[in-house]
């Protein structure tokens, strides 16, 4: 099967460019690697460092306007970078399979799960056979789907995005490649389903001894699933070894940076939990026996539906409160609720012992300067024709609390906050980066002085290093003004470093909520353990601490 | 984040040139605030134009344009000869250096005609999308706004004007009213409204949820700051390249409109008009015909051009 | 699913009803005195009749009633296929129309179909050109096709195929070559919507991450188009065919007037030179109806075509 030099994917020095309005673009400047038959290799690296374009060109798929300017890339000792589509095309499921980034919309939504399944089959087999149906089947049973005869039948419309996945991966083995290409395999899907689809993957490999290539922009999963890691930065591989190695001596700049964002890691299988002992301190905001309930559409079994089910917590002065879970908790609708966008179906939230969950907009309007909200996508909350400055002070404006000069002065206290340069103020949110824009965002929501910052999701949209610095910069705020923040969030690593008190959702109910430190070093709920555990970097982690 | 945020800044400022005054006063709304600031209405449009003006073909197309629109406004700048005089010595001369695109049955200069019959036809055009726009823009915004039954009943309503067909609904209009080029500009008008009411409407429902407008409205922002600085500004941009598309629509309907026969009574001719009267002499003379035809259709094909570019350019 | 048919023939109705209601007010309210309309349009000096007559005359019209009255009794003529006495022929409206109908439908219906048959064979062979120049080139050739004014294009052909090269009939509605230069003339700014709308669509699609995948199997560009790309790029465009239904009867009118042809366009045309009120109600208040009824179809076929739409009741 492999030739030569036993590899079987080998990639020499290669660069490509991609032609923008601009001018050419260098993505990937001379890059070097192998993957030997049988063997996981994980490529890590933020957005930007090209290592998707290093996927994209081994599968052959480089977008129109991207082109290798140099090196080449060998396939079963085959010269492949400037060979004719025809002749890619043949290697395609046959021998490099692929398993798109976000299986939300990596499916046709107009054809049967079944049908795309066997037309990946019929590619490898020439034409239409009669098994064919029977072979469908067995790859879904293969991947772990219940039900198949069912769930071939179904549109991917009706499965859930795990079980998206799953399909996805079935497509990709259909033609028995030698080599799967994972494409960020977690970053779509909640934790736990994702380390059940890529546990189940990292087994399918195994049992087939095909090699696994996994581009990920979270160094624990690297850790935990690769035997070899390559970091990318810049499109240039700056470092390159086993795990193991990386991980207790890590030699670039850029690995430094990824082993700190990744929790799990950085403090020898433990999380590096800050506040350990939540302090005494009045309490701010309480949750009491708060339910809501949606109505559903006649027939579909239940009459409603319970987006949160009794649900009580409270958050205290200068203190940080986070609230955890996976989609469908109901962490989204407490924001809510609390922020008086939504009303409870039962129970109440009081604000400093004031009841605040039946105000009307009138009533609450008060409570917003006391009150705020730092929203999830830094690259939509932003209006993008507003100026940094409109976007700050637009706060100060609606409550008519500065005008002129004063607006002016308010906005470089904001902004020297948050430690972004003043020259800031006249640009456009397009031209700032994402952690720059999060960071104009947490200066407005600060610009009326709140006692109380709701954080949905602070993070998610940017890259790890971006988002360490930016958990670094609210702790730095709660400490320097003493605001409160209710932190929401899927991912227990995120929150670690910051909350005093967590409360774990799941489906609309708490089932564990205490002291960090206690959640972290003794969880007592078994979800809560799962949830731990499915953090990216934990297993390499564990294993290395024993 | 191309779907979240498919607005670039600066795009309604560049159909602002296109859009006249309306435009220009909802972008100096969204740019109040901060006399400091370095970013200038004048700076945004010049540094939006800039990129655009660098394609041969948006330029071509943009310079064809304002010279019809000088042709509109000042006729007697780019041909000496009048519309209306007749010389029954040269009648149906083929296009010459002294007749660029020939002359009438009547010896009349057709290119003299035509640009002395823009000023008819443009204005009949932007008076349509004129009325379109501002019946169209405010339906939408009323109905995506406010929402609920109002809206229910305006879609209701624009659904309903969206059944008729634009040049029968025009016919309509034209056997109340009468003929003539205000008339057949009014209904054009008319029917392209329900084009600009969903329009409008998609876009302020689609704005109305983003983030950065709830934040605003978390900011303590009334509704009307809301609508008026974050909803409309970002809403614009799609309105605006229909608009301009619209443009073109419109010189289309009201040609046919006056082909028909319902438009400008003789001597004045609008586009429409020459092509119909050329009508009778197709197979002795069809540049009478064919050349204003062509005419027309460079024009639209300009206006189609620069909405296009606009829209890639978001 | 029963249920949402009901619905939705019950909203075609009531757009119906407002579409006739809106024509009959601008027909009907908005002129000044429509009696003098009226009667100019019969041939009758308005100047020359006594108040007696005039009076006799507004009675005949049916206008010497409330304006209400006049319009539900109008409305209920209308509901059992009475459209009125034509003022200028001084034949019942209704069979002027049923003459007029045959001609007319046959043109619209080919070019219909010339248009999407045009329009979408256009637009997917423009998505697998990759060549830049080339694609550039027929992407914007569909915006040069509704640029064009149709009553010209036809006139371009009469010259052209009629006159020069004598190969089709320049008018006439005599056999199948006399329909042949009006179908395509109207065939030509619909079918440009078509491409202008699909060449967009296929773009779309052509960035879904399931076209992706569907290269990742293996298949080719052509393959990926046929088997993935088209139902779901074509989807949108199928709402746009029910849209230009309003574009081809308007269409129709200039065609028919072009090419000299005896149908309801023309009839139209001739209706408003005359201000022949009766006549304009029933045309416009019937290509609602075919707006409506094709959209209805259009509507009713789209859960077929996409599987993720199902009639059930929105979730809330």
């Amino acid at each position: 099967m492999t030739k030569a030099n036993g590899y079987l994917v080998e990639v020499r020095n290669l660069a490509i460019s991609y032609r923008t309005a601009t001018g050419a673009v260098e993505a990937i400047k001379g890059v070097d690697f192998a993957i030997s038959p049988g063997e996981t290799v994980a490529i890590v690296g933020e957005s930007g460092s090209g290592k998707s374009t290093v996927a994209s060109a081994i599968v052959g798929l480089l977008a129109d306007n991207a082109r290798v300017t140099h090196g080449e890339i060998f396939v079963n000792g085959e010269a492949v970078a400037h060979a004719p589509d025809s002749r890619r095309r043949e290697l395609r499921g046959n021998v490099i399979g692929l398993v798109p980034q976000d299986p939300m919309v990596g499916l046709n939504p107009t054809m049967r799960n079944g049908v795309q399944i066997g037309e990946a089959l019929i590619k490898v087999k020439g034409r239409r056979y009669p098994g064919l149906d029977a072979d469908v089947l067995e790859l879904l049973e293969q991947v772990g789907i219940d039900n198949p005869v069912l769930r071939a039948r179904q549109y991917p419309h009706e499965l859930s995005g795990g079980m998206r996945q799953r399909i996805l991966i079935a497509i990709a083995l259909a033609g028995d490649p030698d080599l799967l290409i994972a494409d960020e395999p977690t970053s779509a899907l909640d934790v736990t389903v994702q380390k059940r689809v890529l546990d189940h993957l990292e087994r399918l490999v195994r049992e087939r001894g095909i090699s696994l290539l996994i581009i990920t922009h979270d160094l624990g999963v690297a850790a935990d699933r690769a035997d070899r890691f390559l970091v990318m930065e810049d499109g240039r591989i700056v470092e390159q070894g086993e795990p193991h190695r990386l991980l207790s001596s890590p030699a670039h700049r850029m690995t430094r940076r990824l082993i700190a964002a990744a929790p799990a890691l950085s403090a020898g299988g433990d999380f590096a939990v800050t506040h350990r002992q939540a302090p005494d301190a009045p309490e701010i905001l309480a949750f009491h026996g708060v339910s809501k309930h949606f109505d559903l559409p006649a027939g579909s079994g239940a009459p409603t539906f319970a987006a949160l089910d009794t649900v009580s917590f409270s958050v205290r002065k200068g203190q940080t409160l986070a609230i955890v879970g996976e989609s469908g908790s109901g962490k989204t609708t407490s924001l809510r609720i609390a922020l008086g966008l939504e009303r409870p179906s039962a129970g109440h939230v009081t604000f400093e012992g004031q009841e605040i969950s039946h105000l009307n907009w009138k009533a609450f309007r008060p409570l917003r300067r006391r009150i705020q909200l730092v929203q999830q996508n830094p690259f939509a909350s932003l209006d993008p024709r507003f100026t940094i400055f409109e976007s700050v002070v637009e706060p100060l404006v609606s409550f008519g609390l500065a005008k002129g000069p004063e607006l002016e002065r308010a906005a470089r206290h904001l902004l020297g906050l948050v430690h972004l340069p003043v020259a800031h103020l006249d640009r456009l949110p397009r031209e700032l980066s994402g952690g720059q824009r999060q960071r104009v965002a947490i200066a407005r929501a600060l610009a009326l002085q709140p006692d109380l910052l709701f954080l949905d999701e602070p993070v998610s949209a940017l890259d790890v290093s971006v988002s360490a610095q930016i958990l670094a910069l609210l702790k730095e705020l709660q400490d320097e003004l003493g605001v409160s923040y209710v932190l929401v969030s899927h991912d227990l690593s995120v929150v670690a470093s910051v909350a005093h008190h967590v409360v774990v959702l799941r489906r609309g109910q708490v089932v564990e909520q205490g002291p960090a430190g206690q959640i972290f070093r003794s969880p007592q709920d078994d979800y809560t353990r799962i949830l731990l555990d499915a953090v990216p970097g934990r297993r390499r982690a564990l294993e290395a601490a024993v | 984040m191309t779907i979240l945020a498919p607005i670039s800044t600066g795009s309604a400022d560049r159909q602002a040139l296109f859009l006249g005054s309306a435009a220009l006063d909802l972008t100096a709304i969204a740019g109040a605030g901060r006399p400091s600031s370095g970013w200038t209405l004048a700076g945004r449009v010049r540094d939006a134009l800039n990129p655009l003006l660098r394609r041969p073909g948006f330029a071509i197309a943009l310079s064809f344009l304002l010279l019809v629109l000088v042709a509109a406004l000042a006729p007697g700048l780019l041909t000496g000869v009048a519309p209306y005089a007749t010389s029954p010595a040269d009648k149906l001369l083929s296009p010459s250096a002294a007749h660029w695109f020939g002359t009438d049955e009547l010896g009349r200069d057709l290119y003299s005609r035509m640009v002395h019959g823009s000023a008819l036809s443009v204005k009949a055009a932007l008076l349509a999308v004129g009325i379109a726009l501002v019946s169209g823009l405010s339906l939408g915004v009323l109905s995506g706004f406010i929402g609920g039954r109002v809206d229910a009943v305006v879609m209701r309503f624009v659904d309903v004007l969206l059944a008729l067909p634009g040049l029968l609904l025009a016919l309509a209009i034209v056997t109340a009213i009468g003929f003539g080029t205000i008339p057949v500009a009014i209904a054009v008008g008319i029917g392209i409204v329900p084009g600009f009411a969903r329009t409008t409407r998609a876009e302020v429902l689609r704005v109305k949820t983003l983030p950065y407008v709830e934040a605003a409205r978390l900011g303590g922002a009334s509704w009307t700051r809301t609508l008026l600085r974050h909803v409309l500004p970002n809403s614009w941009g799609p309105v605006a390249v229909l608009a301009t598309l619209d443009i073109g629509a419109a010189i289309i309907a009201t040609a046919g409109l006056s082909f028909l026969g319902f438009g400008a009574a003789p001597p004045a001719a609008e586009w429409g008009t020459l092509i119909s009267n050329g009508r009778n002499f197709l197979m002795t003379a069809p540049w009478l015909s064919l050349v204003p035809g062509l005419f027309v259709m460079l024009v639209v094909f300009s206006l189609n051009h620069v909405a296009r570019t606009l829209d890639e350019g978001r | 699913m029963k249920q949402y048919l009901l619905s939705r023939i019950g909203q075609a109705l009531l757009v119906l009803w407002g579409a006739y209601t809106i024509t009959y007010f601008i027909l009907y309210l908005l002129p000044g005195d429509p009696l003098t309309i009226m009667l100019t349009a019969s041939g009758v000096e308005v100047d020359s009749l006594s108040p007696a007559q005039l009076a006799q005359a507004r009675a005949a019209y049916g206008l010497d009633k409330g304006v209400l009255e006049q319009y539900f009794s109008l409305l209920a003529n209308f509901l059992h296929g009475d459209f009125g006495q034509s003022l200028v022929r001084g034949e019942a409206v209704s069979t002027l129309i049923a003459a007029r109908l045959p001609s007319t439908l046959s043109l619209a219906g080919l070019a219909v179909l010339l248009s999407v048959v045009i329009g979408v064979g256009f637009a997917y062979v423009a998505s697998l050109v990759r060549w830049r120049p080339l694609r550039t080139v027929l992407n914007r050739l569909p915006s040069l096709g509704f640029s064009v004014p149709g009553f010209w294009i036809g006139l371009l052909f009469i010259q052209l195929f009629a006159f020069t090269l004598g190969w089709l009939p320049s008018t006439g509605d005599e056999g199948f070559e006399s329909l042949i230069l009006p179908a395509v003339t109207l065939a030509i700014p619909s079918s440009a919507v078509y491409a202008q709308i699909l060449i967009r669509s296929f773009g779309d699609v052509w960035k879904e991450p399931y076209m992706v995948t569907a290269l990742a199997k293996g298949l080719t560009r052509g393959q990926a188009q046929a088997r993935h790309g088209f139902r779901n790029a074509a989807l949108p465009v199928l709402t746009l065919v029910g849209l230009q239904v309003g574009n081809t009867v308007s269409g129709a009118v200039l065609v028919e007037t072009v090419f000299s042809r005896t149908g309801i366009g023309q009839l139209a045309q001739e209706s408003v030179l005359r201000q022949d009120i009766p006549v304009v109600l029933a045309i416009v208040a019937l290509s609602a109806a075919a707006f409506v009824v094709v959209n209805l179809i259009v509507d009713l076929l789209y859960p077929a075509l996409d599987p993720r739409i199902t009639h059930r009741p929105k979730v809330t």
